[in-house]
């Protein structure tokens, strides 16, 4: 049985119906990232698996049990760090560890909180408010208050969206070391509309077709050793061939929408075979 | 020194020179209007010894505005008591909201004129008669300043006390408070100002010393340089307690 099972969801607002009839499944310990365009219903479904948000029909179960408010056991990072600006960076992952910890002393919150705050290269910067840091620096605090947790699912909204590139790499290596150094496998799922960043850490892509009543594509498994660097995915061929399903999957479906001028009933878009890419070789 | 800088040092007294020149000038028309020189030399004992206690009401300066900013301390911080939680409950619940909203907006604009003989009606004495109009006067704006505080939280907040499972309680002191301070601090401010208005109409009404009662007992003795003297009083003591108001805002919202 997967540790994430969603099906049917669906969810509108207003009128407008965001998604129709989403599933997915994700295995303990997989990373998976969701693919797709901006504004085609990525963040809206990420909202509903984490539970920040209640779709409007449809389940979803984490670890066998029914998804009932923010997942149990569940961290969270958003595009726009969401870091409180009067709080120092300790205080911000100070904030979450005592919450999810309350059992244990005030000297081990601030342990634990100080440790990974050092573990993301802020040992130096930790007194300072989110003001006084960079978007990149900021972005490393959310990543340590996620992580500091000691979380089993992690949900990754845009986590590099508002990073310029250089950072945007540094931080993908760090996020990848901290994930397979955490002590217990880490499921996760990230949205992204970065393909690379995708590859670079995921093991399976999902595709994502642009909304109204955005559906999801066929997985696109993964199967690289990782650690992985950039350099690799450039001239591996089952990277290269993995990219170019994800791409054609989601141009495929841009184009039908163009074609179709009535939006208002969409059929699954044109599906491709993942057997194509495992079998392109390890 | 530049001229710039001249000019932000020499045009406020130049301004209050022209104000004082048009008091003189008015003085020379009305007859019982002393000019600024002949109020100075009929006041200036209660300038000079501010601290002392001849009488009742025959207090020096310092001692009046004294017990006047005793009596707005303790009515706006009544005010502020019961203004604050008000805010906060109407922030956080539309229905709150829905149903008090049309109270408020009727009671707001009644003037502590108004309020005063309630207080008296309801307390039998002058002195919480007089408390009671400055607290049920200078709340509005707390209370009007701590809602709109708390509605302006952006949602990224609400989802961080969300996404951590954070406790209501700390909910409210790690992110609510936080958040609404410096628009609440500027509802104190207004409010502050408001309860320094009422302070003078409540000692004129209730004839308890204070600055206010002051004035309106030198109106009764036609004592008119001694109304000057109070009206200058209120104006300074409230400017400076705008000041210090102001100073606190900023420090906080630096932070």
């Amino acid at each position: 049985m997967a540790f994430i099972e969603a099906s049917g969801l669906a969810k509108s607002f207003g009128a407008r119906h965001v998604l129709d009839r989403v599933s997915i499944t994700v295995d303990k310990g997989e990373f998976v990232s969701i693919v797709g365009f901006m504004g085609c219903g990525k963040s809206t479904l990420l909202n509903l698996l984490s539970g920040v948000t209640e779709p409007d029909s449809g389940t979803i179960s984490i670890d066998g049990t029914a998804l009932q408010g923010i997942a149990r056991q569940a961290s969270i990072v958003f595009q726009n760090y969401s870091l409180l600006p009067w709080f120092s960076a300790l205080e911000n992952v100070r904030l979450a560890v005592d919450a999810a910890r309350p059992g244990w002393t005030r000297a081990e919150q601030k342990e634990q909180s100080e440790r990974y705050l050092q573990l993301v290269g802020l040992g130096n910067a930790m007194h300072r408010r989110p003001s006084q840091l960079s978007g990149g620096m900021r972005q490393r605090v959310a990543i340590a208050r996620a992580f500091a947790t000691d979380p089993e699912v992690l949900f990754l909204d845009e986590p590099f969206g508002a990073l310029d590139a250089l950072t945007r790499g540094s931080l993908q290596q760090e996020l990848a070391r901290l994930c397979s150094e955490a002590g217990r496998p880490v499921t996760t799922v990230m949205i992204t509309n970065n393909i690379d960043e995708a590859l670079l850490l995921s093991d399976r892509i999902i595709p994502m077709t642009k909304g109204p009543r955005a559906t999801l594509g066929s997985p696109v498994a993964v199967d690289l050793a990782k650690p992985r660097s950039a350099d690799q995915l450039a001239h591996d061929e089952h990277a290269i061939l993995a990219r170019a399903h994800v791409v054609e999957c989601l141009s495929d479906h841009l184009h039908a929408s163009r074609a179709r001028p009535d939006r208002t009933r969409h059929e699954p878009p044109p599906s491709f075979s993942s057997v194509a890419v495992e079998k392109a070789g390890i | 020194m530049n001229l710039k800088r001249l000019g932000h040092f020499c045009l406020p007294l130049i301004g209050i020179a022209f104000a004082g020149v048009a008091w003189w000038f008015a003085s020379t028309q009305v007859t019982d209007l002393p000019s600024p020189l002949k109020t100075w030399e009929e006041s200036k004992l209660y300038l000079l010894e501010p601290w002392a206690k001849r009488g009742e009401m025959d207090q020096g300066m310092g001692l009046l505005a004294y017990y006047s900013l005793v009596r707005v301390a303790y009515g706006f911080s009544l005010g502020i008591l019961i203004g604050t939680p008000l805010g906060f409950l109407l922030g956080v619940s539309g229905t709150m909201h829905r149903m008090l909203d049309p109270v408020i907006q009727i009671l707001r604009p009644i003037s502590p004129l108004a309020w005063l003989p309630l207080g008296l009606v309801l307390f039998q004495k002058s002195e919480p008669a007089a408390l009671f109009a400055i607290a049920v006067c200078s709340m509005w704006p707390t209370v009007l300043n701590t809602m709109a505080g708390v509605r302006a939280i952006p949602q990224d907040y609400w989802n961080i006390a969300k996404v951590l499972r954070l406790s209501r309680f700390t909910t409210f002191t790690k992110i609510v408070l936080p958040a609404a301070l410096p628009q609440m601090f500027t509802g104190f401010r207004l409010s502050l100002g408001i309860a320094w208005l009422v302070i003078v109409a409540a000692e004129m009404l209730t004839g308890t010393p204070g600055v206010g009662g002051f004035l309106w007992q030198e109106y009764n003795s036609l004592i008119y340089s001694h109304i000057l003297l109070a009206i200058l009083t209120i104006g300074i003591v409230g400017f400076l307690l705008d000041r210090m108001m102001g100073l606190a805002e900023a420090r906080l919202r630096a932070l």
